[in-house]
């Protein structure tokens, strides 16, 4: 485990490049300073924030409320908890493809339904306005299913006691909700959260099937340029840092939220 | 007695013929892409087991997929290839650098056209075989130029003219690879025919005025007459649209031809599809024609023999004559003159190769080390926002 991440560091501080035919040769930070004074890297982190945070935020909001819904007792509940599990079983790569299908601008679901609505059609992730919005409600339907489950395993989890005592108080179903239930799961939402924070962050999958990057570099986060860096480019030595980056920003977030987990759990 | 020495004769000559057959025999593993020739190859491999006894493992995948395995296979020095298709002008010259290829010196290249072995040889000596010839076209819909009493369009403006008469809320009036890197390769011929080129030796010059007002030719004719999306695609999205009767005019490599006016993919009667020369820009006509995918021997291989025997089969006339039969264009000279091919192929591939081979340019590409970096480069100009691209401190250029 720790082997490929010494062995990406070590990378990150040579010149490694496979298009020039010599040696990889320590050169210190300057494989650092080039990719910093890339603005396509500059860009790539905003973009892995900005997928990776609305991603996450929906997919929490959306996940917690599906859990609360399916919490409750009501006919057919087993059914839609197992209609929860399908997108979770897909291959990333294969949804990525269906999802291309769904949004194409000419033959696509989705600008047929529009059209159909009378509503405006749009380009989706052949524009750079909307290409992000785009993947991200893909990583939503795949992956909110996750969050709901772990927070649902969490619900069954709770005492039901202080529940009972607070409708005892007379407190309405959205104080308790508020007040007593929701801080009491908020552990288990946090853990869920850290879990699909750094896959987010990481994501790649849907992301190269659907666009490679593109259109031009809108789609491009940290993941996809340090792929492209190692194996269009073939320029080790800077996609290693880039990757390196990428660790960091990973561990940050991760730690992060699980001091926010810590001081939430106190 | 005599029994018992026939005996011993009969195992004498078993052994002789299995000595003989161990000679012959070995394994090689060889790389194909996903490509029409590669297909073909794979199909023709058993014949070339049974006939040499060679047994002959192949992989085959996408280009992209094939130029990151065989590099990172090189690099790591840990490769068992021993035969690859490769690419002569995307990676030739990175693998030529690293010394990845093996030295072809003993080959018979009188069959290949001059232009064409000069991306194929570094440093003066020979090092991929030519398999395949692509160049530009123009692909139209005839039933619908005649419905629109059009005649082909033979130069820019009566191209712009056709696909704005064409353009119709149904029927986009052209298309061409409009996705990043893929699109650096189909608007070369653009910036070829006004004048502009990639690279001048060594040095990019795409910012010349002739090859920006190519590029903005180029995004306005499909930002305004091509496919919704176009920015998002490449050859493999276009092809479906104007197999389902969605474009009317298609810009791209002669090499798909076969797979167009293939009957089971498409409701279009095959005789509306037509093929014709690339329309002249302002400056010229000179459409780009190469070498697209060429094969080689891996330097590193330890069965040289064996993989130079299955290079000359895969390279031979032969099988270039089976690759023209079905429609796939190949770079042996002498095939195009075989009249029995000339009977059975498409006479607009060989009136367009024609045209291409006395007036084309044989680069589709900035050809460098470099190319997979600056085709993305490029290809992010058809997009609308351009990244602004800093200069590093002089200290660590």
């Amino acid at each position: 485990m720790v082997f490929p991440i010494l062995y990406t560091l070590y990378l990150s501080f040579t010149n490694w490049n496979l298009t020039s035919g010599m040696e990889p040769s320590f050169v210190g930070l300057n494989s650092y300073l080039r990719v910093f004074y890339e603005p396509r890297f500059l860009h790539a982190i905003g973009r892995t924030f900005s997928f990776t945070a609305s991603a996450v935020a929906i997919e929490v909001v959306l996940g917690v409320a599906i859990a609360l819904i399916l919490n409750r007792a009501f006919v057919g509940r087993s059914f839609a908890k197992l209609l929860l599990l399908l997108p979770l079983v897909a291959t990333p790569v294969a949804v990525g493809i269906v999802f291309n299908l769904f949004y194409d601008p000419t033959i696509g679901l989705l600008n047929f339904a529009l059209d159909a609505l009378g509503l405006p059609q749009g380009r989706w992730i052949s524009s750079e306005n909307t290409v992000i919005a785009s993947l991200v409600l893909v990583d939503v339907w795949q992956w909110t299913p996750m969050i709901t489950l772990i927070v649902l395993a969490g619900l069954a989890g709770l005492s039901e006691e202080p529940v009972e005592a607070a409708r005892v108080d007379g407190a309405s179903e959205w104080q308790i909700l508020r007040y007593v239930t929701i801080p009491m799961v908020m552990p288990v939402v946090l853990t869920a959260m850290i879990l699909r924070l750094i896959d987010a962050l990481k994501t790649f999958d849907i992301i190269f099937a659907m666009t490679g990057g593109g259109p031009g570099y809108a789609s491009e986060t940290l993941n996809i340029m340090g792929f492209k860096y190692s194996f269009e480019y073939f320029r080790m030595g800077q996609s290693s840092v880039i990757l390196v980056a990428l660790f960091v920003v990973v561990l940050l977030c991760s730690l992060g939220i699980m001091k926010l987990r810590a001081s939430s759990e106190n | 007695m005599e029994y018992k020495l026939s005996k011993i004769g009969v195992a004498l000559t078993s052994l002789c013929l299995c000595a003989g057959a161990m000679a012959q025999s070995g394994e090689i593993r060889v790389l194909v892409a996903n490509h029409p020739y590669g297909e073909l190859l794979k199909l023709s491999i058993p014949q070339f087991e049974k006939s040499t006894g060679i047994k002959v493992n192949v992989e085959s995948l996408q280009e992209s997929q094939l130029t990151q395995k065989l590099t990172t296979e090189f690099a790591t020095k840990s490769s068992t290839v021993d035969v690859f298709m490769t690419r002569p002008l995307q990676e030739g010259k990175m693998f030529s650098k690293n010394g990845w290829y093996a030295p072809l010196t003993g080959y018979d290249f009188s069959d290949y056209p001059k232009n064409i072995m000069n991306a194929a040889s570094f440093g003066g000596k020979p090092y991929i075989v030519p398999l395949v010839t692509e160049w530009q076209v123009l692909y139209y819909r005839k039933d619908l130029l005649q419905q629109a009493g059009l005649k082909v369009p033979t130069n820019f403006d009566e191209l712009e003219a056709a696909a704005q008469k064409l353009n119709s809320e149904s029927v986009a009036g052209i298309a061409s690879r409009g996705k990043g890197a893929a699109a650096v390769t189909q608007a070369s011929s653009y910036i070829f025919n006004y004048g502009g080129q990639y690279l001048d030796k060594g040095a990019a010059v795409f910012n010349s005025k002739p090859a920006i007002d190519a590029i903005r030719y180029y995004g306005k004719l499909l930002g305004n007459y091509g496919p919704k999306g176009v920015t998002s695609m490449s050859w493999e999205n276009i092809m479906p649209l104007f197999q389902a009767g969605k474009v009317a005019m298609w810009t791209d490599a002669s090499v798909f031809y076969g797979q167009v006016v293939d009957q089971s993919k498409t409701q279009i009667p095959v005789a509306n599809f037509a093929i014709a020369n690339f329309p002249a820009g302002p400056k010229t006509n000179s459409p780009f024609i190469v070498s697209s995918w060429g094969i080689s021997v891996a330097s590193q291989s330890k069965k040289k023999d064996l993989a130079m025997k299955f290079l000359n089969w895969a390279s031979s006339k032969e099988m270039a004559v089976k690759g023209m039969m079905g429609n796939i264009t190949m770079a042996r000279s002498s095939v195009w003159e075989d009249q029995v091919v000339r009977s059975k192929m498409n006479p607009g591939l060989i009136e367009t190769r024609a045209f291409a081979a006395k007036n084309g340019t044989p680069v589709d590409r900035p050809y460098m080390s470099a190319v997979g970096e600056a085709r993305d480069l490029i290809g992010e100009l058809p997009s609308s926002r351009s990244t602004p691209r800093a200069r590093p401190p002089s200290s660590i250029r």
